[in-house]
């Protein structure tokens, strides 16, 4: 059974009023002084957010290669006539989003206030699918009281008080406020792209059978804090009856594995339908506004995103998941951007007697560099791209006067919210298929990291490769 | 620079002594600006525990030809080299030699 | 200009990371006090 991809999901949730539970936000808002002031000052409004070119580009509305052309900063060119709906994604608001974590929680978590609704109007077709009744609703005082007795944590809508998420043990870390809401924000942001997933594919819901978690959020207790499955809660939340799953655990490399593992449970014939599904990452909120607010931009980093990839049997049209030119980054390599990307990208291609410039596209971390640059941090996908430029050129392959060329043709500009896993590669997927299926392009070749050394169990770094062919 | 690495970095000067401290850096850009300045006048973002603390340590960057060519050759070319080809070498030359004249004439 | 030194290496994830800047100075004749990989994202 030759696997391919069917289809390819990109979704982003504003949530402007969570910055503050973002774990650099959080830990700053702890310290004296006017941080959280200073930050909500520079939130920006949803139509600001939607009509952002990196998230035009992130729905499908733009093509990648056209941000260059975009003077920067891309914040200050909004581009006219946004809509919040793409070809393979949406945008959604906070109020809706808020519905899904109330439909999220099974456990009474959330309490919001009697009196706040939803935007009647603000939800697309996949949102609403998901949305329930309204969970358990607290009296007004009841939320002060948990909110003042520390077990709950504010949520607020536009700067205004409308509920609170509470601990489930006082003692048990795992089960915190925060770690719970993270978690919710995971499994809610996830079952909205699998959503979407399912209706922009015309997959119907029952005939999922195994999804593949690659969010980042571990999901436990006291006695085993990442058990995990996030997986089967989004599969529960989305409503397919018939889908098992399980999480992939590799920093931000596990988007890449999740799709190498559901290839090959579909190639084997295990499965006939696997779905990869990404939440959104809570705690990389506002991971670099205190940058932001420094350089008096807007804090840029208040989407939460999520990724969804319908990986099934071969269908006549789709590009194939090519297994064979899978790559790995085994632990006696060097962990060094060289010894990734040859394991990656020039061992798989040699196997298959393949160049460099022989595959279309790469796919590296496709961070927004307008998010990491102020803060000191690069332009991620272009160091990337001059890595795998400058091997080509050290193997020969190119002359080293090609080099920028190569970047040129073979890259592309970074438009990825900065949430670890989501800017893997993989948001390009949809428009690859795009072009793949308008017969503008052949192959593309979708690199992640990993950075294991940040959990201190191993010094190594990580990484996972596929190939996409038509 | 990380509040972590600013924490390690102040108890090893307290540990060690300045003089016998050399700092050596593997980024790019900016982040060697941001952290060159770290370690010699202090925390330029006033966050952390070096801000306003003037260590005045050594510092290099391992791509400088002044630190290059001090490595075993066959290790750095099997290691570092590549990324000469990667990271902007005359950037962090100039970042580097400014803060050197700098560092001078505070004295 | 390493020879007896304590180096304290800050390295980077898709720059040089720190292990390697520690293999190489120690190899330079310093001794590695600190050694770290930061990672921007």
């Amino acid at each position: 059974m030759v696997p391919v991809l069917r289809a390819a999901v990109n979704t982003l949730v504003h949530v402007p009023d969570l910055v503050r539970y973002g774990s650099k936000p959080f830990r700053e808002a702890a310290q004296p002084g006017s941080f959280l002031a200073d930050l909500k000052a520079r939130l920006r409004p949803f139509g600001e957010v939607a009509a952002y070119p990196p998230h035009q580009a992130f729905i499908g509305n733009l093509k990648p290669e056209a941000l260059a052309d975009i003077p920067s900063p891309w914040h200050g060119h909004p581009l006219p006539g946004a809509s919040h709906q793409g070809p393979f994604g949406e945008i959604l608001d906070q109020g809706t989003f808020y519905s899904l974590l109330e439909k999220a929680d099974q456990f009474g978590l959330l309490m919001l206030d009697p009196g706040w609704s939803p935007p009647a109007n603000g939800a697309s077709a996949a949102a609403r699918a998901l949305m329930g009744a309204a969970g358990k609703r607290g009296a007004r005082e009841e939320i002060l009281k948990r909110i003042e007795s520390g077990e709950a944590l504010p949520l607020e809508d536009r700067g205004a008080l409308i509920g609170c998420v509470r601990r489930d043990h006082e003692e048990d870390e795992s089960l915190a406020a925060r770690v719970l809401l993270e978690n919710m924000a995971a499994k809610a942001s996830g079952a909205h792209a699998l959503r979407l997933l399912l209706e922009k594919a015309h997959l119907p819901a029952r005939e999922v059978d195994y999804i593949l978690s690659c969010s980042e959020e571990a999901i436990g207790d006291r006695y085993n804090r990442g058990g995990g499955n996030l997986a089967k809660a989004i599969g529960e939340m989305a409503g397919c009856p018939n889908a098992a799953g399980v999480d992939i655990k590799a920093f931000c490399a596990a988007p890449v594995y999740a799709l190498v593992h559901a290839a090959a449970l579909v190639q084997a014939g295990v499965v006939r339908n696997a779905v990869v599904v990404g939440g959104g990452s809570l705690a990389k909120l506002g991971m670099k506004s205190h940058r932001h607010i420094e350089k008096q931009m807007p804090v840029l980093e208040d989407v939460l995103g999520g990724v969804a990839f319908w990986v099934g049997p071969d269908d006549g049209a789709s590009p194939r998941l090519n297994l064979e030119l899978a790559g790995r980054h085994p632990s006696g390599r060097p962990s060094t951007p060289q010894g990734v990307l040859e394991a990656l990208v020039c061992e798989p291609l040699a196997r298959a007697g393949r160049k460099l410039r022989d595959i279309d596209k790469y796919a590296v971390e496709l961070h927004n560099p307008e998010v990491t640059l102020p803060a000191g941090a690069g332009d991620v996908p272009l160091t990337n791209y001059r890595t795998l430029a400058a091997l080509a050129a050290m193997r020969g392959e190119i002359a080293r006067e090609e080099i920028p060329a190569f970047i040129r043709s073979h890259g592309m500009p970074g438009f990825a919210p900065t949430q670890g896993h989501i800017p893997a590669g993989v948001p390009y997927l949809g428009h690859a298929l795009a072009a793949m299926r308008a017969g503008t392009m052949k192959s593309a070749m979708v690199v992640a990291k990993g950075s294991l050394f940040l959990g201190r169990m191993t010094q190594q770094a990580d990484g996972a490769s596929i190939v996409v062919e038509s | 620079m990380d509040l972590d690495n600013q924490t390690t970095i102040k108890q090893l000067v307290d540990a060690h002594g300045m003089e016998n401290l050399v700092v050596v850096l593997g980024m790019n850009g900016e982040g060697v600006r941001i952290a060159a300045e770290t370690v010699t006048s202090g925390d330029p973002s006033w966050a952390g525990p070096l801000a306003g603390v003037s260590l005045g340590l050594p510092v290099y960057h391992i791509l400088e030809e002044q630190v290059r060519t001090k490595l075993p050759a066959d290790l750095y070319a099997e290691k570092v080299q590549l990324m000469e080809m990667v990271l902007d070498v005359g950037q962090i030359e100039n970042t580097l030699a400014e803060l050197r004249r700098n560092q001078a004439k505070r004295g | 200009m390493f020879e007896g030194k304590k180096v304290i290496a800050l390295g980077e994830r898709d720059g040089v990371p720190g292990p390697v800047l520690a293999e190489c100075l120690q190899a330079a004749g310093s001794e590695v006090v600190y050694q770290t990989t930061a990672c921007f994202v």
